[in-house]
């Protein structure tokens, strides 16, 4: 059981998530390289960390979309199995069209860097079991393009299936709805800015964010 | 283009002078050659006998620092220095000023600041783990001053964010005398593990130079020569000087290198960052480090402009680029190293036997000195020093504020920039990638831990001008002093440090006493303290139109905390908690912040200070915190024991209850060697048993207002409201 998580050139949080998945969560995480063009064989799991893939130029994720993995990426997820992104991950994700509406700037126009409270909205979800339906939880933030931003069509469409996963208890950057998290309409592809992945251990301030990940360990090993 | 004057023209129409290069100089550079330099080599000659490369005015001064230790690995004349921590790991770390630069384009001179001082950190072999700034701008009463404060810190974060190295912490003050030349010092700290170190030497007849990473165009170019000038009011025109950066070539760059130098070690033999006067510096001291001479082809260089000549392809200080000294045979293995990260790797000459540094372009030799010349035979000067004016004819007496209405006046001061809560700046850059940070704003220095072990380090940037405008000798301790305050009260031992010694042009006598008084007393301290300088920089010809900054040299200290129960904060903990003063209090209010909110400057002699006396504090600290017995512990520094209550109060959301036989006025006083530490009741006896009569109890923990009773006065607060002032005052004031 490999927890894959793909290294875009930029991306900065790799080792951050794999120290959590390996050293707090006891699993066997594994860099897969952009240029790849498939998974490791035993992948249960993908994982897109934060970072600035391509630098951020042109748009957040917009050129990362189009690296040789990704194809193997979107058929994974196509298969039904998870596939989580946060924040430059997200913003992959939301390029790939994995998930739906796209990452602006920050209403402000600066980047943002501090804990944020957020209210669970969808506990049904492989990555959110653990958590009690309304939720109040502490991930940092960590990003000058967070403001999810979709049409009043999409919202709807979000609303309607369940997909706002995650809110700002403040909005900190102007997304729509205080949207900080979505999954797709399968329920496999989950999208946040916040980063779990950094609140994992107390000694950085809060252990919020293991049940994310606790979550996603559980509904693999049900799995089997 | 540049027009390229022949030798006989440089001389006759004196070229040389344009380019920082005196008439002395210009015949020393002569006598060397033992003929008249060319275009070419007159250029090298002006960036590397630059202040900036050359230290020849500071030189004699830098000299008096203590620069080793059993626990030092590697002083200064090297990327960074090195100091071990044990089990084979060692911190790595350097502080750079890129004030200059910062002045004329705020984002990329605070950007290639950043990207410059983490290139020093990994070309010794080490990652970088955390950056730290120290920022001294004008008042917030003008639209330039905000705008540079806004472009400084984007162009910090921009850089440090995308590279995925955390900015823990750092200084920010307001002062009107840095209104036209801003201070932006960085520091940058690595954790080595020592197999990896690595030395700035071409050593090996046949061995290759490579050049790696980013093109070289025409940025920066004479961007050493201009650091070591005033500036006039045609400094617009020198925009052209400043670098620009692309943090995610520098990401790609690094981990290059870190790979090279981790696992193919044997592929290399030096490693440098193409800094301060680019190609040139890097080349020559690669050279000259090791004893050999080197040969360059220019042709080779990769550019991003056209018809580039010579002059500008050695000069230019385009970011993101590194030289390496390859062992002969390994050639393809580095380049395919390289191709992996999509990053440039050229080979563009050798190291050649013998003393001669040359340089060939279009089939020409363009270039033919000996090396020894331009890295080591810099002239050095020893410059006239006077005291200044200011100080000589000082009134001899202590500044009397007047405080009409105490509560008032604390709220006032907490509102100055210099005060006020930091999140403005310091939420836009991002402080804990790498999840290593434990603390950045709730202790007085920095904790980052060190992943797989027990241990964390402190690290902090302090610098306190206005003491050292008043008094550079005593002020030069206390910032070493404060620096090595702030270590200790969040638990660690004081290692070593950095620094950026940011003055006034040297050649004006009262800015070179300043520098020279300065250095003295933190010469002096850093003995006491047993924290050599390792590392640092030079910035001197901070003024405008004849109006110097404040002396300014910013202490980079890193700490090591062996044991994580030692990591202390200054939040107050738990209701019913007792709150001690350690160190004494007097009315002394000169160099206070207090003044300069009342005056609008300060004036007069310094408080007292006695460095034993500091030191003593601090050991008596580090025996509490290592005997478990405080919940916190707060220095005591800018807004005195009013502001330090506040901080610790605002840190937690508890008040306090403090009654003091102190003066109003002495709330505010700024003496050194002072801590606020607070205790669990039940270890009343147990403390005090230990700290004999040298604290003083002045109250308790808890409630929701910060009272604090003095002998004439009472402030009495809401803490709340008064938080959320504290905090949004410097937005607001940024608007």
């Amino acid at each position: 059981m490999i927890y894959s998580i793909i290294r875009f050139p930029g991306s900065n949080c790799d080792w951050d998530m794999y120290y959590v998945l390996r050293d707090v969560m006891n699993v066997v995480p594994q860099f897969v390289d952009y240029r790849e063009k498939s998974l490791p064989q035993d992948t249960v799991a993908v994982l897109i960390p934060g970072g600035f893939s391509y630098g951020d130029y042109l748009r957040s994720g917009a050129i990362a979309r189009f690296s040789p993995i990704m194809d193997a990426v979107k058929k994974f997820a196509y298969a039904g199995n998870p596939v989580i992104g946060i924040c430059n991950g997200f913003q992959i994700l939301t390029e790939a069209g994995l998930l739906p509406g796209a990452l602006r700037s920050n209403d402000s126009l600066n980047f943002i860097c501090k804990p944020q409270k957020l209210v669970v909205e969808n506990n049904q979800t492989i990555f959110t079991k653990r958590f009690d339906l309304k939720q109040t939880v502490m991930f940092p933030i960590a990003h000058g393009e967070g403001n999810y931003y979709c049409d009043s069509a999409t919202l709807q469409d979000l609303k309607d299936h369940h997909q706002i996963v995650l809110r700002y208890q403040n909005n900190p950057n102007g997304s729509t709805d205080d949207i900080a998290g979505i999954i797709n309409q399968k329920g496999n592809v989950l999208g946040m800015m916040p980063h779990p992945e950094r609140a994992s251990e107390a000694v950085l301030g809060g252990e919020d964010g293991k049940m994310l990940f606790q979550s996603l360990i559980e509904s693999m090993t049900q799995n089997v | 283009m540049m027009k390229k004057l022949t030798p006989t023209e440089i001389r006759d129409q004196k070229l040389y002078l344009q380019w920082g290069i005196s008439e002395d100089e210009y015949q020393k550079i002569n006598d060397a050659l033992g003929r008249l330099p060319n275009f070419t080599e007159t250029g090298l000659f002006a960036a590397m006998w630059s202040e900036h490369c050359a230290y020849k005015n500071s030189k004699p001064l830098l000299k008096q620092f203590p620069t080793t230790g059993s626990q030092i690995l590697q002083g200064p004349g090297e990327g960074a220095g090195i100091v071990d921590i044990g089990n084979n790991q060692a911190v790595v770390f350097k502080a750079e000023s890129h004030n200059h630069p910062t002045a004329v384009e705020p984002y990329q001179g605070a950007a290639t600041g950043v990207g410059g001082i983490i290139r020093d950190i990994f070309s010794m072999g080490a990652r970088p783990i955390a950056l730290m700034d120290s920022l001294h701008f004008g008042e917030l009463n003008d639209a330039h001053t905000k705008y540079l404060v806004d472009q400084t810190i984007a162009g910090i974060g921009d850089y440090g964010n995308c590279m995925g190295i955390p900015t823990v912490g750092g200084e920010t003050t307001f002062d009107t005398i840095y209104q036209n030349n801003p201070v932006m010092n960085a520091m940058c700290v690595g954790l080595l593990d020592i197999n990896d170190q690595q030395k700035g030497a071409a050593a090996g007849v046949g061995n290759a130079i490579y050049y790696v990473g980013a093109k070289t165009g025409r940025d920066g170019i004479q961007g050493a020569i201009f650091a070591s000038t005033e500036f006039s009011d045609e400094q617009e025109t020198q925009r052209s000087a400043v670098q620009v950066g692309d943090p995610f070539a520098e990401k790609q760059l690094m981990e290059a290198c870190l790979e090279l130098i981790h696992n193919h070690s044997e592929y290399l033999v030096g490693i440098q960052d193409m800094g301060a006067a680019g190609l040139i510096s890097s080349s020559a001291e690669m050279a000259a480090k090791a004893g050999y001479g080197m040969h360059l082809n220019l042709d080779l260089v990769p550019q991003r402009e056209e018809e580039m000549i010579p002059y500008e392809l050695m000069l230019s200080e385009s970011q993101e680029r590194m030289l390496l000294c390859v062992k002969q045979g390994f050639e393809p293995a580095v380049e395919a190293l390289f191709a992996k990260y999509e990053s440039e790797a050229v080979k563009i000459g050798e190291v050649t036997a013998g003393d001669r540094y040359q340089l060939t372009f279009k089939g020409v030799q363009v270039a033919d000195v000996p090396v020894h010349a331009l890295v080591d035979e810099a002239p050095v000067y020893h410059q006239p020093s006077q005291k200044p004016q200011h100080i000589s004819e000082t009134k001899k007496q202590q500044y009397q504020p007047k405080i009409e209405n105490l509560t008032k006046t604390f709220q006032a001061m907490l509102q100055q920039p210099t005060i006020a809560h930091k999140g403005a700046i310091f939420e836009r850059y991002d402080s804990q990638v790498q999840t290593n940070t434990i603390s950045t704003t709730q202790s007085d220095a920095a904790v980052v831990r060190i992943r797989g072990t027990q241990k964390t380090l402190a690290m902090t940037t302090d610098a306190n001008p206005r003491y050292l405008y008043l008094d550079p000798y005593y002020g030069g301790q206390i910032a070493v002093s404060e620096a090595a305050r702030n270590i200790v009260a969040t638990g660690g031992i004081p290692l070593a440090i950095t620094d950026c010694l940011n003055f006034g042009s040297p050649e004006d006598p009262e800015s070179f006493y300043e520098l020279e008084q300065a250095t003295k007393g933190m010469t002096e301290a850093c003995k006491l303290f047993d924290t050599p300088v390792i590392s640092g920089n030079v910035s001197l010809y901070n003024e405008s139109n004849q109006q110097p900054i404040y002396p300014t040299p910013m202490v980079g200290m890193v700490g090591l905390i062996e044991n994580p129960a030692w990591i202390t904060t200054i939040d107050f903990k738990k209701s019913g908690d007792l709150i001690y003063i350690l160190g004494e209090t007097t009315a002394e209010l000169n160099g206070s912040e207090l003044q300069k909110m009342q005056l609008g400057h300060v004036e007069g002699p310094l408080f007292n200070f006695d460095l034993r006396y500091e030191q003593e504090q601090q050991e008596l600290l580090t025996q509490l915190i290592h005997a478990e017995l405080l919940n916190s512990a707060h220095d005591l520094a800018e807004g005195g024991l009013a502001v330090g209550l506040a901080e610790c109060a605002f840190a937690s959301e508890l008040g306090c209850d403090v009654k003091t036989n102190l003066t109003a006025t002495e709330l505010f006083a700024e003496n050194q060697a002072r801590f606020i530490v607070t205790i669990a009741p039940d270890k009343q006896k147990i403390f005090e048993a230990q700290v004999a009569n040298r604290a003083t109890l002045i109250g308790q923990v808890g409630g929701k207002r910060i009272k604090i009773a003095t002998m004439d006065d009472v402030i009495d607060v809401d803490l709340k409201n008064t938080k959320e002032s504290w905090k949004g005052a410097l937005a607001w004031q940024l608007n």
